[in-house]
Formats: structure tokens, sequence, C-alpha cells
């Protein structure tokens, strides 16, 4: 009986369908399944599939957009029963996100939140033009472990270096660990900024937050 | 006849234009410039949170005041670039900030003798009419990196310059220099010789920074080119028509705030609106969609009897290979049919991202075909072959013929060496890479910069100084 139902939180996400997804969070609540289960044995196993077949070039970002959308439709039922319960869905890791300031593009940005989150990382993202200080805030209140800061102008890529230096300067560095990305980036202003990582697509980059949080857990 | 094509039937265009008027009005258009909020407001506009309702009658009023028809000048002040009718010209694309090294087949950041190579090579080639501020250097500081591409371009150059600046502070000084090099600003006004490239934000949203450009660009009289950037399916509706009708409000809404800061101020519809990868969130400047939305957008304007500009004659190929051959051409032919004014974007690898020198060169024979493809066929003589007949009877010696030798070079567009139609000989044949190598250093030997006066160079030098103070870097130590 669960099996089928955890085949269907699968299926409603991978066919981006929220309000499937909704309902049978809603029976799994009804049903007494525990809202942990729910997710990672029902709808975050759509969510990685969905990823993988985006990285194949199976899927595409609508496709994987409508997942996400299903995806969220279905925590948000399950969470307030999850916190009742005291239990917490485990993320890889957390990720606090933004374009350095002054910088409006936000299209890389934003596909390296979707893949990321598609793959179980917490997304916070801050949007555009976002800066030092927000980015260290944000970081310290979330406990995030990685901050990634994208920046696709060659005025904009100091941005990138004062958000680095104000996460060393607030201590959260080396723990909290900065990476970065965009048109311009190269591993040698990588290196120059010492950021901790780059990458050149979103593939790339969540090897990399992925690569990252391990070697921090291993540590 | 000029040989021309049409996307868009005069239906679509006004359901078109009635949509981009709606939409201007409702959501209305975000506006991040403060003193333009204030013109807009003395105008009568309703402006609420950030954003602007525009009437449609001020818009109409603004495309009414709005130059049909203007040049850009060369140094000397002829006036060489016509913005206005079918009139079609090419500059290679803007603003790249790698460029491709033949040797090593890899993009690294572009230094000044990149772009020195640039704008000589361009110089030297007629299918250019104007120059472009093509790559930012990185051996320069990027706090006055727009000013210095500029100062390099008029150094090496005295065509037309498309160019764009990076922020609201930095364009005075640009404005400075190409007066300097006009020799005041009345006579930069009177003869511009540079065009500045000023972009909104899609959906719908003209920043503080794109605002602000225009406004003083509208003031100081230097003509402005709106390049909207709709992304279909990504920052813009999927669908090709969608994607036009939102260029068109963004654009409308540009040429209003821009003529109400100065009527008549000469201002382009133009755009790079392309197709959004569904794969990898990037923006294929090569495909056919993308090149259909440019076409279509010129369309609009063309209707409103506006000049024109579109991003063509770029790929998406991170090397100079038939794709990158391919999808230029094609595009170069396909803006040309249209009658674009001006079409930016050749040299161009990597999504805008990367220049090639040795790309450009090739693309100048595209551009060259474009050119022979739309003097279309050209009627010489009385008769058409009757004449000739007459001389040769059936003799088929036509190559003897007067008019042979008094009419092949404009009926036929002679490339250069890039373009391989030899017969195979006893060396073995090459590619158009190697061929495109050979040229670009064959043109680069003979080209000489232009020989400026020097309180010219004193008058750059004291304006870069005086950026460099105002950015807060170290002062240039410039060698001409
Ligand atoms: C689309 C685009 C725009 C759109 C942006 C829309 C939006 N909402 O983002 C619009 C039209 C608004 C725009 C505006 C401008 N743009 Co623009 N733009 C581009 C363009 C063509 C594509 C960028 C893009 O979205 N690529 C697709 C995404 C998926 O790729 P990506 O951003 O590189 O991200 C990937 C990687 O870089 C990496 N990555 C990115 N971020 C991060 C972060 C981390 C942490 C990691 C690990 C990895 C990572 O992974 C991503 C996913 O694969 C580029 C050219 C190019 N090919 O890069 C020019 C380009 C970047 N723009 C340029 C310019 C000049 C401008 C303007 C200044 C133009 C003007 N005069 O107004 C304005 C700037 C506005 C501002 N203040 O930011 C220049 C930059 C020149 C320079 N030397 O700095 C470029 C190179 C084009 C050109 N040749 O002119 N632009």
């Amino acid at each position: 009986m669960s099996q089928q139902l955890f085949q269907d939180m699968r299926q409603s996400i991978i066919d981006g369908a929220p309000e499937r997804a909704a309902s049978l969070a809603q029976a799994a609540l009804t049903d007494g399944v525990d809202p942990l289960d729910a997710i990672n044995q029902g709808f975050a196993a759509g969510i990685t599939f969905a990823g993988d077949q985006f990285g194949k070039g199976e899927m595409f970002l609508p496709d994987l957009l409508a997942c996400a959308e299903a995806m969220q439709s279905a925590v948000k039922i399950l969470e307030p029963e999850m916190l009742k319960r005291g239990s917490q869905r485990e993320t890889l890791g957390k990720i606090v996100l933004g374009t350095a300031k002054g910088d409006i593009h936000d299209i890389g940005k934003n596909l390296i939140a979707t893949i990321l989150s598609a793959h179980g990382f917490q997304v916070f993202d801050l949007g555009t033009s976002v800066t030092p200080e927000r980015f260290v805030a944000k970081a310290r209140e979330v406990d995030a472990d990685l901050v990634g800061i994208s920046a696709l102008l060659t005025t904009t890529m100091a941005g990138q270096k004062a958000v680095i230096e104000a996460l060393d300067q607030s201590g959260l560095r080396p723990r909290v660990k900065a990476i970065i990305g965009g048109a311009a980036v190269t591993a040698k202003w990588a290196a120059e900024i010492r950021a901790d990582g780059h990458a050149r697509n979103a593939i790339d980059a969540l090897d990399l937050a992925r690569r990252l949080v391990a070697k921090a857990g291993a540590a | 006849m000029r040989p021309g094509t049409q996307l868009l039937s005069p239906d679509l265009i006004d359901r078109i234009l009635r949509e981009a008027f709606h939409l201007i009005m409702n959501p209305g258009v975000r506006v991040g410039s403060p003193a333009v909020i204030e013109l807009l407001q003395d105008a009568g506009v309703g402006v609420r949170d950030g954003v602007a309702h525009l009437p449609e009658l001020l818009v109409l009023r603004s495309i009414a005041t709005a130059p049909k028809s203007f040049y850009l000048h060369t140094r000397r002040g002829e006036a060489v670039v016509h913005y206005g009718g079918d009139d079609v010209h090419f500059d290679p694309g803007s603003c790249c900030v790698n460029i491709l090294d033949p040797e090593t087949l890899e993009a690294h950041p572009a230094e000044t003798r990149d772009l020195v190579r640039i704008v000589q090579v361009a110089e030297a080639l007629p299918q250019f009419a104007a120059q472009s501020t093509a790559v930012v250097c990185s051996d320069a500081p990027s706090e006055i990196g727009d000013l210095y591409r500029l100062f390099v371009v008029l150094q090496h150059s005295a065509k037309p310059i498309v160019t764009g600046s990076f922020s609201a502070p930095g364009l005075k000084g640009m404005i400075d220099l190409l007066a300097a090099d006009s020799g005041s600003h009345e006579n930069l006004r009177a003869k511009p010789r540079a065009i500045f490239d000023v972009c909104p934000s899609p959906p719908l949203n003209w920043s503080e920074f794109g605002a602000h450009n225009l406004l003083d660009l509208a003031r100081a009289g230097v003509p402005a080119e709106i390049v909207s950037m709709p992304l279909a399916g990504g920052t813009a509706p999927v669908t090709l028509a969608g994607s036009v009708t939102q260029h068109a409000a963004e654009v409308l809404a540009g040429i209003t705030l821009h003529q109400l800061a100065c009527p008549g101020a000469p201002i382009v519809w133009g755009g790079a609106p392309a197709i959004f990868d569904m794969r990898t969130g990037g923006t294929p400047m090569g495909a056919v969609e993308t090149a259909m939305l440019n076409m279509a957008c010129a369309e609009v304007g063309k209707y409103l009897g506006m000049p024109t500009h579109g991003y063509l004659v770029a790929t998406d190929s991170k090397f100079v290979d038939a794709q990158a051959g391919a999808e230029s051409a094609r595009s170069a032919l396909l803006g040309a049919l249209t009658g674009i004014n001006m079409i930016s974007g050749a040299g161009m690898l990597e999504s805008l991202a990367c220049h090639s020198v040795e790309k450009l060169v090739i693309d100048a024979e595209s551009i060259a075909s474009a050119f022979r493809l739309v003097r279309g066929i050209e009627v010489r003589g009385e008769t058409l072959a009757t004449a000739m007949f007459a001389e040769t009877g059936l003799s088929g010696e036509f190559l003897k013929l007067k008019e042979t030798r008094a009419w092949f070079r404009d009926e036929q567009q002679l490339p250069s060496a890039v373009i391989d139609r030899s017969a195979r000989g006893s060396e073995p044949p090459s590619d158009s890479w190697t061929r495109a190598r050979a040229r670009v250093e064959e043109i680069l030997e003979k080209q000489q910069a232009p020989a400026l006066p020097s309180d010219l160079l004193r008058k750059f030098q004291a304006i870069l100084d005086r950026e460099s103070e105002r950015a807060g870097v170290s002062k240039l130590c410039l060698t001409y």
C-alpha cells in the first residue's frame, strides 16, 4: 500500500503536478504515514530523478521548475506535521546565493539554485545586487555551509572579492565556504580572491558544492 | 528592386503594438531613476511604487518627435552611417569579456592588444561601416573599463563607433572623450561619431542606470540605441510573437523617457532579442528563432518609421568552426534582407561572451555576400542578353566581351582569399581557419593607427586622468 503511495508521490513530482502532489501528501497524513518517509521515499525520489534527467538533457528547465513547484506544494502540507514530531528533513547542506552588488544577471544564479535544490541542498536565494553585509548576515542567520556569489560583469566581479573578505572578517570563513561563477570568472580570479571554488556551469557547480560539503563533513 | 523579406503581416504588427501599448500602461514599466520619474511625473504620467503607467498618446507623441533618419560620422566629419530607411550597416559585436587565442584555441580575458587587433582589422574591412568597443580590457582598471576601451578605439580608428557605458557616472567621461575628438560638444551634437547602446532589463524594467543613460544621452544630443533583450521563455513570453510584443513595449517606454528629456534627440529601435535555451539557460544567439526575433522586432520599428538595430552574425560555438560559419552567415543574410540599419555581432563566439579576430574576417565575407544579395538582380544595357548574343553569335566567347570586363565586378562580389574557390593544385588545400589567420596577419601588417595631433592626445589623457581620480583608481600610464 505505502509502496504504491510512494511511487505515486514520486510520479507526481516527475509529472510536475502540484495539485496531485498536495493531495498525495494529504493522503499520507490521513493514513498516518511518517511525513519524513513520504518525502524521502516518495517526493524527493521524484526530484532526484528529475535532476538526473535534466543533467542528461532529457528534461528541460520548464519541466524541472514544475517538478520543484510540485515538491514545494507537497512539503508545505507535510511541514506542520514534521514540526509537531520534531523531525527534520535531511539536506545535503545549506547555501546562500546571490548576485554581486550592481549585477542584475540572475539567470545563471537561478539555474544553480534550481539544480542544487533539486539535488537536496537547501537554498537561500537573496536575489540580485546583494551587498556583502547581506550575504554575511544571511549566512550567519541560517548557519550556511556555502555562500555562492554570481557576477557576469567585469565591473561587478570586485563584489565577489568583497563578499569573501566580509566572510573572512566575520569569522564565518573558513567554516563557511565561498564559491563563485559567471561569464568572466576564471580559475586565476578564483585563486586571486581566495574563493573555495568556482564552476562554469550548473552541473559543475553541483559537483563542487557536493565536494565541499562532503569535505567539511569529513573534517 | 531591393529584395526583402517580411515575417509579420501589417495586421500582426498592429496587434503587437496594441498589446505593447496596453502593457506599458498595465502592468506598466518599472523605472529606477528618480530623475526620470520626476520627468515622467512632470509630463503627467502616473508613477506608483516606481512603476510608470504610460499613456498611449504620450508615447505616440514621443514617436512623432523622434528623428526618422540621422547619420554617424567619421573623425573627418563624413556622414557614412545612415540610420533610417532600409540602409544596412554592420559593426563588430560589443563588450566581450574574452578573446579566442588563435594559438592555443582557448578563450582568455581580453587585453588592450586584443582590442587593438580587432579595431585594426575592422578599420581595414569596408564591410564594417562602424567600429565597436568590442572587448573589455582586463589589463585596465574595471572601474573605468568603458571609458578606456573607447579611448583605445579612438586611437586606432577614424570610423563611427558603437559603444556603451557601464554606469551612470561613467557616461560623462565617454561623452567628453568624444567631444574632444569632435573638437567640441557642439560639433559632437551636430555630427555625432558614436552611438551608445542602452539596455532595459527584461521584463519591462528601465533600471536606474539604463534610464539615466537615456536621459543624459538625449540631453547631450548623442545618439542612443535601445538594446532590449527579451529572452523568449526565460525573461519574456515563450512565443516569438509574445517576445516581440514585450520588446516593443520596452522600446516604446525607452523612446518616451528619452524624448521627454529632449524631443528630437536621435534614438534607435534596437535590440538583442533571443530565445532561451531550455537545457542550459543560455541565450542562443545563433539560433534561427533568434534571427527571426531580430527580424520581427525590426519590422515593428520600421512600421513606426524608426531607425533600427539588431544583434546578429554571432554564434554560440566556442570555435571558429562550421557551426560558427553557418549561424553567422545565415543571420547576416536575414538581417540584411530585413533592412536593419545597424547589425551588431560579427566576430562574436560563445553567446556574446568571446570575440575572435579570425571570425571577424570570415564574417566579413558573409556580410559582403549579404550586401550583394540585397543589391538584387540589376539590369544593365539596353537588352538583357540579345545585344551580347549579337556580338558572340553562337561562339560562346563571352569572356572576350567588353561588357564582361566592364560589368563582372558589379555582377559578382569578389571574395578575399579567405574564401577558397581555387582548383586543387600541388599545394595541399587549406581550411578557412588557416586562411583567416593569414588574412588577419596580412591586414595587421599594413594597418597603421591614424596620426592624432598631440594636443588631442593630451586632452584624452586629461579626461582619463580626471575619470581615474573620480573612480578612485591610479592614473593610467598611456603609450601612444
Ligand atoms: C542575458 C544577458 C543579459 C540580460 C540578463 C537578464 C537576466 N535576468 O539575467 C540583460 C539584457 C538584462 C543584460 C544586461 C546587461 N548586460 Co548582459 N548579458 C547577457 C548574456 C547574453 C547571457 C548571460 C546569461 O544569462 N547566460 C546564461 C547563464 C545560464 O549562464 P551564466 O550566467 O554564465 O551562468 C552559468 C555559469 O557562469 C555558472 N555560474 C554563474 N553564476 C554562478 C555562481 C556560482 C556560485 C557558481 C558556482 C557558478 C555560477 O553557472 C551558470 C549556469 O550554467 C551575457 C553574455 C554571456 N554569454 O555570458 C551578457 C553579458 C554578460 N552582458 C554584458 C553587458 C555589458 C550588460 C549590460 C552592462 C549592458 C548595458 N549596457 O546595459 C547590462 C548590465 C546590467 C547589470 N547592471 O547587471 C556583457 C558583459 C561585459 C563585461 N565585460 O562585463 C556580456 C558579456 C555581453 C556582451 N558582450 O555585451 N544582459
